[in-house]
């Protein structure tokens, strides 16, 4: 059989068998039960005593989350400045320029919640000093700040009646001290014996065999990569992400990459069937979330298998012709693979350019960024399903004419009203900000700006379209992939997606934190014959509709304005 | 908030000397001592260093095996793709110009042959590797400038091509930098 095709069913099959025995290890950690890695306590409270934490007292979810904020502005003011007077820090030895006041605002917020996406390219835009003290740890943070917020609300889900979820501090060092760190030591060994560099010398300038002169940019690089898919993060060290063959140098590497931004997202799914003793509502989240990354797949892998017409019409060899923008030591299965599962997850890294593939798989990544629940980011992935789960509960108990409950406790309208702000704010957010750029594209194309927008767009017609959509998309779901072709570092750019950035961030936080700590204080309803059982199938079709509804209606006139329209121009 | 502010200020740092000093000081050690020593891994030949193995180098002689095209010009020092995307109408017209250079250099061969990846750009505009069939069809062109017989050359190509890993996951590939290296040797022998 085809050995693109085994290496990537492969990849998949080594991500699940990695995801069980981890989801089980998570909830055990996150149980406070014993595990192997207990030895790291007394780590553990070294850090916390030298920042003046008690880990131990309960918080409500309202001081969690104003924990989380507080942190997360000092991140964000400390990153600025950095990222603008990285020129007169250390660690520079390519003697790269500070970066402009909008480029530091939204690289900042980029990283900060998570997104990564890069308006500079890494080889110019940033020093090694910046690469690991301000995007490196915002990759370790900001992977860690959401599982604490998702173990909140697993602790609200297996509370009966509480008003106090854990602490914030204690399951956010733990996600470090226990996976994220282990893990990324381990990523990164096995990049560093296949080529990926680890020294912190500068570029390097070599005379090839035909007596050019060409420069090398190198660095600390297989510290970040191993966190940069772990933490679902994406942002990598060069301008070419993992497509560079620094970053991503061999076979083996691909799916070492590839399993390190599933495997977390998935096992956090089994973690919570673990956790909650109900492996039965897990199997099915995951049976759901499987089956739509599939329904994006298979038209993904299709398309760039057919390849380009229009390249095959020129009457060279017809197999494999959607090789612009991809590498020969992946080749076409994997890279669509690749693409699948970076926009499903909220990573957003790349082994390829997203602006040369096939229509069909910018629409299907825009569609896995815009359901942005089919696994998912860690931790904000299943508080995404969660949001929808709540929404089903509600539709499912006015149809059959019973209370809505989820996990013993009633869903009632201030929790709707929430889980209706945050489902809806993703379409808005995606949508009002495409139309504006849209608007000034076309009436304003001339403006007197530094950079005209005239000059924005990479390709012309849909696909251009498709650019400016993707942008937005992609910071809304905190994913951070991009259509290169789209000039994004200027002011403009720079800002509307910082704003779209933060509000994307936190309030789809926020408002699933807030559900579970309000519905763990109310009381607990034993499950009897008129409950609505939550852990079905039918259950489990009965969030994928609601999911396919949201994603649908919302968002079908723009994907047909931009990758569908697309497709069918092509011959 | 206040109350959060001194323990935030106080685990922040304690965290950036966690996970960015002493993580990655740990990894460059760990680097020291595997192949290239952590700075990548670098080619030689009769001592000199003439590139890396993982960044495509431009060969613009036609006496040599050329790498795929690239969109920023071979600088490893800004990779970077195309970004043109499978519609647009320049990017295609670059594509029929890049086929008929590649059949004006290369007379005699199957323009039906000619592998996609030797027309259009890399996603890294770096990228070290031809597929098999992109080496074997350039082997005509070589053995006519360099007077050998082309079925010395497809011995070259095959034996320097390496296998997909484990034989079963992923593509075969050939390390243009390393293939033109055995090609100059095989000339002085």
């Amino acid at each position: 059989m085809n050995t693109e095709i085994v290496g990537i069913v492969a990849t998949y099959g080594i991500t699940l068998l990695l995801a069980i025995p981890l989801g089980k290890y998570i909830a055990k950690v996150f149980a406070a039960e014993k595990v192997w890695t207990d030895f790291l306590k007394p780590f553990e409270r070294f850090i916390f005593r030298l920042s003046g934490i008690d880990s131990t007292k309960e918080m409500n979810w309202k001081e969690q989350m104003k924990a989380m904020l507080t942190i997360s502005s000092i991140w964000l003011i400390y990153a600025f400045f950095a990222l603008i007077y990285q020129d007169k820090l250390p660690l520079n030895p390519d003697h790269n320029l500070g970066q402009t006041p909008d480029l530091a605002f939204n690289t900042a917020i980029s990283f900060l919640v998570n997104c990564n996406i890069q308006d500079y390219s890494g080889e110019t835009g940033v020093t090694y000093f910046t690469q690991h003290f301000v995007l490196m740890f915002f990759h370790f943070t900001s992977a860690a700040t959401a599982i604490a917020a998702m173990m909140v609300i697993y602790k609200g889900l297996k509370e009966k009646s509480v008003t106090t979820l854990g602490n914030f501090w204690d399951f956010f060092v733990k996600s470090i001290t226990r996976f994220l760190l282990p893990l990324s030591v381990l990523i990164a060994i096995i990049l560093a014996f296949n080529g990926t560099p680890t020294s912190y010398a500068g570029k390097d300038t070599v005379i090839t065999m035909q007596g050019d002169t060409t420069q090398v940019s190198r660095g600390p690089v297989a510290a970040l990569v191993a966190i940069k898919h772990l933490g679902t993060n994406g942002g990598g060290w060069f301008g070419a992400n993992s497509a560079h063959p620094l970053e991503c140098p061999n076979y083996l590497t691909y799916m070492v990459e590839m399993i390190a931004q599933l495997v977390i997202p998935i096992a956090l799914i089994f973690a919570l069937g673990f956790y909650l003793k109900k492996k039965k509502l897990a199997y099915i989240i995951f049976g759901v979330m499987t089956f739509g990354m599939l329904l994006l797949f298979i038209p993904t892998i299709q398309g760039e298998m057919h390849g380009n017409s229009a390249i095959a019409a020129m009457g060279i060899n017809p197999t494999n012709t959607a090789m612009e923008g991809k590498e020969v030591r992946f080749g076409i299965p994997a890279t669509a693979y690749w693409s699948t599962q970076t926009t499903v997850t909220s990573t957003g890294s790349a082994c390829g350019a997203h602006d040369c593939y096939m229509p069909m798989t910018t629409g299907a990544e825009l569609m896995a960024m815009m359901v942005n629940c089919f696994y998912g980011g860690c931790g904000v992935g299943f508080m995404n399903y969660y949001i929808m789960i709540i929404i089903a509960v509600f539709i499912s108990g006015l149809m059959v004419g019973r209370t809505p409950e989820f996990m013993g406790h009633k869903v009632e309208a201030r929790e709707m009203k929430i889980a209706s702000i945050a489902a809806l704010l993703h379409p808005f957010l995606i949508l009002s900000f495409t139309a504006l750029s849209c608007y000034v594209l076309v009436n304003l194309p001339n403006i007197h700006w530094a950079f005209q927008p005239k000059n924005w767009l990479g390709n012309p017609g849909y696909h251009g379209f498709s650019e400016m959509l993707y942008q937005y998309t992609s910071c809304a779901a905190n994913n951070g992939s991009a259509m290169g072709g789209l000039t994004a570092n200027n002011v403009f750019w720079n800002v509307t997606t910082g704003v779209v950035l933060l509000f994307s961030r936190f309030i789809p936080i926020i408002g699933p934190v807030a559900i579970a700590g309000i519905m763990a204080q109310k009381k607990y309803i034993p499950e009897s014959a008129g409950t609505l059982k939550t852990d079905t199938g039918t259950f489990g079709v009965m969030t994928l509709a609601v999911i396919i509804i949201i994603a649908a209606l919302a968002f079908f006139p723009a994907l047909a304005l931009g990758p569908f329209a697309e497709f069918f121009s092509m011959k | 908030m206040k109350k959060y502010l001194l323990p935030s200020l106080r685990l922040t740092l304690v965290l950036l000397i966690l996970l960015c000093v002493i993580y990655p000081l740990f990894i460059m050690l760990v680097g020291k001592v595997t192949p290239g020593g952590g700075d990548g891994v670098k080619v030689y030949r009769n001592g000199k260093v003439v590139g890396y193995e993982n960044i495509a180098q431009a060969f613009k002689s036609d006496r040599y095996f050329q790498p795929r095209p690239s969109a920023v010009n071979y600088n490893a020092a800004g990779s970077g793709a195309s970004n043109a995307g499978p519609t647009n109408p320049d990017y295609l017209k670059k594509v029929q110009a890049a086929i008929d250079t590649f059949t004006v250099h290369n007379p005699g061969i199957n323009k039906s042959d000619i592998p996609a990846e030797l027309v259009t750009a890399s996603g890294s505009g770096l990228d070290p590797d031809l597929s098999p069939e992109g080496a074997n069809i350039q082997a005509k062109r070589i053995a006519r400038l360099r007077n050998i017989p082309e079925q010395d050359l497809l011995k070259l190509v095959d034996e320097h091509t390496e296998k997909p890993l484990f034989g079963i996951f992923g593509p075969a590939k050939v390390n243009v930098l390393k293939l033109n290296i055995a090609l100059d040797d095989l000339h002085t022998h």
